[in-house]
């Protein structure tokens, strides 16, 4: 018994970051989103050119791989002849900013609804129920389109109309793992002690929900940012000149049949960008909830 | 059985009221409709005869009430752009969508169930970790980006398929991959935790020590049980992908409902949005309605809750 007392026992945290280096979704995750923030966040010193600078002397000059290609533009240039990889280097700072208020706005939605169904159950509950059954019956696609339609495209009509669209799941997780909470000794503790409701709420159960809210978070991040670029794409999410990957696509889709580039290069970076963000998502859960660890 | 398919059947119809109404109310969200299908530089008068014409200068709420008797009477309007019933646009463009969808639950069932076997009988080894890896890597493609290179691919380099269009078959072989790729994962994990879980049953066991094949036991016995929740998300799949078709549609150029509403939005059709939007969401109730129907049926202790 005495030597089982005197073996090391590591702390939570020591433990938590040992899971944390043991999983390689997650450090691969890690790496990628690292590597677009520092891109998002140095864009004007990183970018070699003024991703806006239009020179029609030239346009659709190759990249660096082709042979006719120079180190003057690494990615070529698009048929504006602004230099692509600039464009890809801005395109960064939208994507990141746009999933990450879009989440935020969507996590404030949900995490409330959720916290007071859970909470109170009930007629509460069953009526935030219906509330999420309502909006995951609306076409989320089509919904986005008209009112981006309605309202004229901008990067902050798209994070608003992304924000109050994706709380569906984050109303889902925080309600079922709150309604595990309500009943624990701590809550009836606090409620015995006199707390006010939103005291229980925010001070009690909030800082329980840690784990699966940020779980949700990342993976609402990399939604956001898919949904974003198919809506540029289409025409009605951020309006150009704004370097958005999925507008870079789109305007890129006519030279299709001679310069295959200018789609597969942005489009691989929502691609590789939204993969990182998703490894991050998975990995936290498996690393943060209990359920999640084999 | 009977209280609890009641109950589900009120809360799918109230589900189904709230959204029209939030699809009709999408109209007036900018102020003005008038204005909207006027454009820029109208007259007041001009207004004033679209908002006759139209009805828009009766109140809201009436409008709504007669946009709804209409709907149940199957008549949603007529559309603004082309000036005949939406019913007969939806009529002419449904076909084309549904055969998208068809084709691409094929598609989604063809990739996941075999992958999804290989992966419960071969676990944590290379296959699994590839058909897993496949999801991961599916969920982060863009869909009109995959879609454009597809067509890159097989249709300007190889030239084996057309760039786009729906005339012919060959039209719908890539969107019905692309659609069908991004059904798969959901499907393929849901299929291989029920394959596994069939695998470590006891009457796989009995088969086994009763000396049958390895393949008997996968195709007689296991496949069976695992493939039946797959089939009822089959079924709430197939909603999303009429969802998903409007940006699969509009990039190969497919006339199906959701380039209709692609169009429609960029004129301003509301009739016809509205329409489109309700429709969707009443393919997903009714979908979602009988997959817990279903549920209930097979497990009853569903049923209580």
């Amino acid at each position: 018994m005495t030597q089982a007392a005197s073996l090391p026992h590591p702390s939570p945290r020591k433990l938590l970051l040992m899971r944390v280096r043991g999983h390689r979704g997650l450090l691969i995750g890690g790496v990628i989103v690292l590597f677009a923030l520092i891109l998002a966040l140095a864009a004007p010193w990183i970018a070699p050119h003024d991703p806006y600078a239009q020179d029609l002397s030239r346009r659709l000059l190759p990249p660096v791989w082709d042979p006719r290609g120079s180190f003057e533009h690494l990615f070529g240039t698009d048929a504006l002849g602004r230099d692509y990889l600039s464009r890809m280097i801005y395109g960064a700072r939208v994507s990141l900013l746009i999933g990450v208020c879009a989440a935020v706005g969507s996590g404030l939605i949900g995490t409330t609804l959720g916290l007071i169904a859970g909470y109170y159950g009930g007629r509460v509950d069953a009526f935030v129920t219906f509330f999420v059954s309502v909006r995951l019956a609306m076409p989320v696609v089509l919904v986005a389109l008209a009112v981006v339609s309605l309202f004229g495209g901008s990067l902050w009509i798209v994070v608003s109309v992304l924000g109050l669209l994706l709380w569906d799941r984050f109303a889902v997780v925080v309600r079922s793992a709150t309604m595990q909470l309500r009943g624990q000794e701590f809550v009836i503790a606090a409620r015995a002690m006199g707390a006010s409701t939103p005291r229980i709420l925010l001070v009690e159960l909030l800082p329980n929900l840690v784990g699966p809210l940020v779980v949700v978070a990342s993976l609402e991040v990399a939604h956001a940012i898919l949904l974003e670029s198919a809506l540029s794409f289409l025409g009605l999410g951020v309006q150009p000149p704004t370097p958005s990957w999925g507008l870079m696509v789109s305007e890129g889709k006519g030279m299709v049949f001679f310069d295959a580039r200018l789609i597969a290069l942005p489009g691989a970076a929502i691609a590789i960008l939204v993969l990182g963000i998703n490894l991050i998502g998975d990995g936290l859960r498996d690393v943060l909830t209990p359920e999640g660890r084999s | 059985m009977l209280r609890f398919t009641l109950r589900r059947l009120l809360i799918a119809a109230l589900v189904a009221l709230v959204v029209s109404a939030m699809s009709f109310g999408l109209m007036f969200l900018s102020g003005d409709p008038a204005f909207a299908i006027a454009g820029e530089g109208a007259t007041e008068a001009d207004l004033e005869v679209i908002r006759r014409h139209f009805g828009f200068d009766r109140p809201i709420p009436v409008q709504y009430a007669a946009w709804v008797t209409g709907v149940f009477a199957g008549d949603f309007g007529d559309s603004y752009y082309f000036s005949k019933p939406v019913v007969s646009l939806l009529a002419e463009r449904f076909p084309a969508t549904l055969k998208l969808g068809g084709l691409a639950i094929l598609v989604a069932l063809a990739l996941s169930i075999p992958l999804a076997m290989l992966a419960a009988v071969r676990q944590n080894q290379l296959p699994d970790r590839l058909a897993l890896g496949l999801g991961t890597i599916g969920q982060a493609t863009p869909s009109f980006w995959l879609g454009l290179m597809l067509i890159w691919l097989f249709a300007v380099k190889l030239r084996w398929l057309p760039v786009s269009g729906s005339q012919t078959w060959a039209h719908f072989v890539l969107p019905a991959i692309v659609l069908g790729y991004y059904a798969a994962p959901s499907m393929l994990r849901l299929c291989r935790a029920g394959m596994i879980e069939a695998l470590q049953s006891d009457y796989v066991r009995t088969a086994r020590a009763k000396g049958m094949l390895p393949r008997q036991v996968l195709f007689g016995h296991a496949i069976r049980n695992a493939i039946l929740p797959v089939v009822s998300v089959a079924a709430v799949e197939f909603g999303f992908i009429l969802g998903g078709s409007v940006v699969v549609e509009s990039v190969f150029g497919i006339r199906g409902i959701g380039l209709l509403a692609w169009e429609s939005i960029s004129r301003n059709d509301f009739p016809t949005i509205q329409a489109i939007i309700l429709i969707y969401a009443m393919i997903y109730v009714w979908l979602t309605f009988l997959a817990d129907v279903i549920n209930a049926w097979l497990d009853p202790r569903i049923r209580v809750s």
